[in-house]
């Protein structure tokens, strides 16, 4: 390329295309995304936070958890399990096939097969289906994250790093507000090994008035406040821990489907 | 060494006028960025105690670590890599085409917008001003001021490129070019969408913020990296640069395929968009190997030896583009990417392509361009051989356990029986080494900012002393007369 205008035709085909594809494109396929449905219901998803989280996703984002915490959960795979949810007529062979058949941790084809070989027999089945991996096993999620889990979010803070756990599902996972709040307060106090940073400045240590506040914390031993003070949170840290209450992604969806446990006999 | 050798990269000999153009723009750019490059280090510094010792300034709510290494992260990048790389660049583009710079106080407006720009940014990310989006945090009235100062910068250069004296376009050329068009697009594009009144819904937002940091940390310091790199290499070592079919593959190679990457595997968004990247990142190899070989075998042909001087900075900085580049694609194979997503290895390697490649490059350039612009060698040159045995020592320290304790954490975090406390105790080993190497790499950086700002001052007080001298000299008899 000997003159300017090649490299110049050259830098705008390249970039031109990848902006057509990866910005143009992805806000043509998404950009007007609305609520879709839970699987097998009618329920919508996602919905709005309400005022106080909404506000405390704004906390999030100014005092930059997201630089040690993720808010994706990734699967590997799926697996299949058959359930019996009734012997049928004939209980014994049922039972004896039970004993025989391998029912957890299934590919599709060997749990229709299996679920085949037991309604042969009479019985009645399920066939459930489970996200798999280590996310899952650790108990972040029932399934990955999707696309609509943040339908409503602005700005998205996925996360890069996992020097936290995940906190795709903390709301759901501990969706105790005392727990939330001594663990920003004093994280040690809740997980021991934790690496955490406590945000003390989210709090107000003050003496009691006459009568203890109803949003004081309840730490535990070894952690109290100072005898006749309280800890209470601030107006920010009362919206960050609704923040977190309110996350859980989790409904099953078309493109994440699984059998939520309380559908499970 | 020699700047008067034949002429293989259409590196012309001094130029009194070109010189004299240059002298405000590169001081007003190099300054800051040389001001801010120390600052972005020592709040890396601090970032990294915190995770020795969580509570570390943790009562004061302005030093949260999320916001501390925001901060350092733009600062090194925003504030030093990118104003200072364009300063080398308007010097590369002045001397191979034989011209003045067109518009010298253009750069110097520019040069202080960016650096306001800049100050406006990193005071937002402390106040919790922060957009939460990754390399895009700058608010909005930053990211105006520094999309200004970066158009103003790009007319000068593109003025001094069309009216260039030399015809013929070097490899340095298209790179620097390229580089111009690549920030302006990729820049107001994502913040346009991102730091504008609508963001777009849901997931859209990372995209574009992939799309964007994959353009500007890859793609962007490869361009702007190579450009400065490719000029230098062949001035220093007096041989032009080889195999021009070469350079051309790699840079087609890098600018229609790199810009592709960037989508993490496994990322919640439709799935067509991770494999796309999947498959650039494959494509975009043979391009990093071709760049590598030209490097090579032009470094190898150098007649001037390495002696801590700005060659050096040119080959290491040029070797690290080779592995960071290859490290950086190895994100993208299926294989690997899920392993170390989401630990200190995607850090590391940010710092090995800021620091390594980039800075290093950046740092040979304005050794080399500031004494010949300014006409005065630099006031401690032999902190220059300090300055590079401290950088490279610092990188290597600072990134290699990075990426090393990236790959242990990502293990551990994919053993579903290993608890999670394991994963980050296994990382933290690591980062006790790398801690030391951001020391090094803050000691070398001080030194570099003591040559500049000392410089700068010598300048200053030459130029005081001239005014005063013309002040009491004699009025000329046509005056007097008068």
């Amino acid at each position: 390329m000997k003159t300017s205008y090649g490299v110049f035709f050259a830098v705008l085909a390249a970039l031109g295309a990848s902006w057509a594809g990866f910005v143009l494109g992805p806000l043509i396929q998404l950009g007007a995304a609305q609520q879709t449905t839970v699987l097998n219901s009618t329920d919508v998803y996602p919905i709005q936070r309400p005022g106080l989280a909404a506000m405390g996703a704004q906390v999030y984002r100014s005092y930059g958890c997201a630089a040690c915490h993720t808010r994706q959960v990734q699967q590997t795979g799926i697996s299949f399990e058959v359930v019996l949810t009734s012997p049928g007529k004939d209980p014994v062979t049922v039972s004896n096939l039970l004993s025989t058949l391998k029912l957890t941790a299934l590919t599709k084809e060997a749990a229709d097969t299996a679920a085949k070989t037991l309604t042969d027999a009479g019985g009645k089945t399920e066939t459930h289906l489970s996200a798999t991996g280590a996310d899952i096993s650790r108990g972040w999620g029932s399934r990955h994250s999707v696309a609509a889990d943040y339908l409503y979010d602005v700005p998205v803070e996925l996360g890069t790093l996992r020097a936290g756990p995940d906190l795709a599902n903390i709301g759901q996972r501990n969706p105790d507000a005392n727990w939330q709040l001594v663990h920003l307060y004093a994280p040690k106090a809740v997980v021991k090994d934790s690496a955490m940073p406590s945000f003390k400045f989210l709090f107000q240590v003050r003496p009691v008035g006459a009568a203890p506040s109803p949003d004081a914390l309840k730490l535990p031993a070894g952690f109290e406040a100072p005898a006749g003070m309280e800890v209470v949170p601030t107006a920010e840290g009362a919206e960050l821990a609704a923040y977190l209450l309110s996350l859980h992604a989790d409904a099953p969806l078309y493109e994440a489907p699984y059998t939520p446990a309380t559908a499970k006999p | 060494m020699n700047p008067n050798a034949t002429q293989p990269c259409g590196c012309s000999a001094r130029d009194g006028k070109a010189d004299a153009s240059l002298q405000v723009p590169l001081l007003a750019l190099f300054g800051g960025a040389a001001l801010w490059l120390v600052a972005g280090l020592a709040l890396g510094l601090i970032a990294g105690i915190k995770f020795h010792a969580p509570d570390f300034l943790g009562a004061c709510p302005l030093l949260t670590y999320g916001r501390v290494v925001a901060a350092a992260n733009n600062l090194v990048l925003y504030g030093f890599a990118i104003p200072a790389a364009l300063g080398v660049m308007l010097w590369v583009l002045t001397r191979s085409s034989r011209m003045p710079l067109v518009l010298p106080l253009v750069p110097v407006a520019a040069a202080n917008i960016w650096h306001l720009g800049v100050l406006v940014g990193v005071a937002g990310i402390f106040l919790g001003g922060s957009t939460g989006y990754p390399w895009l945090e700058f608010s909005r009235a930053a990211a105006v001021l520094q999309f200004t100062a970066f158009l103003l910068i790009a007319v000068s250069a593109a003025a001094t490129l069309g009216w260039r004296r030399e015809q013929e376009l070097f490899p340095a050329h298209w790179f620097i070019y390229a580089a111009l068009v690549w920030f302006a697009w990729t820049y107001s594009s994502a913040n346009l969408f991102l730091n504008g009144v609508f963001p777009p819904r849901g997931v859209v937002q990372n995209i574009i913020d992939w799309w964007f940091t994959n353009n500007l940390l890859f793609v962007w310091l490869g361009l702007a990296g190579l450009g400065i790199g490719f000029y230098l290499l062949p001035r220093l070592g007096g041989r032009p640069l080889t195999c021009s079919g070469l350079t051309l593959f790699g840079f087609l190679g890098l600018i229609f395929f790199g810009t592709w990457c960037g989508i993490p595997i496994g990322a919640p968004v439709p799935a067509w968009l991770p494999v796309v990247s999947i498959v650039a990142a494959l494509l975009t190899v043979p391009a990093i190997i071709a760049l590598g070989l030209v490097s090579l075998r032009t470094a190898l042909g150098a007649q001037a030896k390495c002696l801590g001087g700005p060659l050096c900075f040119t080959r290491f900085g040029l070797l690290m583009f080779f592995v960071s580049s290859l490290l950086y694609l190895l994100n993208f194979c299926p294989k690997v990417g899920p392993i170390v997503q989401f630990t200190w290895f995607g850090f590391g390697l940010t710092q090995l392509q800021l620091l390594g490649f980039f800075a290093m490059i950046v740092f040979g350039g304005i050794y080399e361009a500031l004494p010949e612009v300014m006409g005065r060698p630099l006031p401690f040159a032999g902190l220059v051989r300090v300055h590079f045995f401290a950088n490279m020592i610092g990188v290597l320290l600072f990134t290699v356990p990075l990426l090393i304790g990236g790959v242990a954490q990502g293990l551990k975090l994919l053993d579903a029986t290993a608890p999670f406390a394991d994963s980050t105790q296994t990382a933290l080993k690591f980062l006790r080494i790398s801690s030391l190497g951001q020391l090094f790499i803050l000691v070398g950086a001080g030194l570099f900012a003591l040559n500049l700002f000392v410089m700068t001052l010598q300048w200053k007080l030459a130029l005081v002393k001239s005014l005063i001298a013309a002040a009491k000299a004699p009025l000329p008899d046509a005056e007097v007369k008068a």
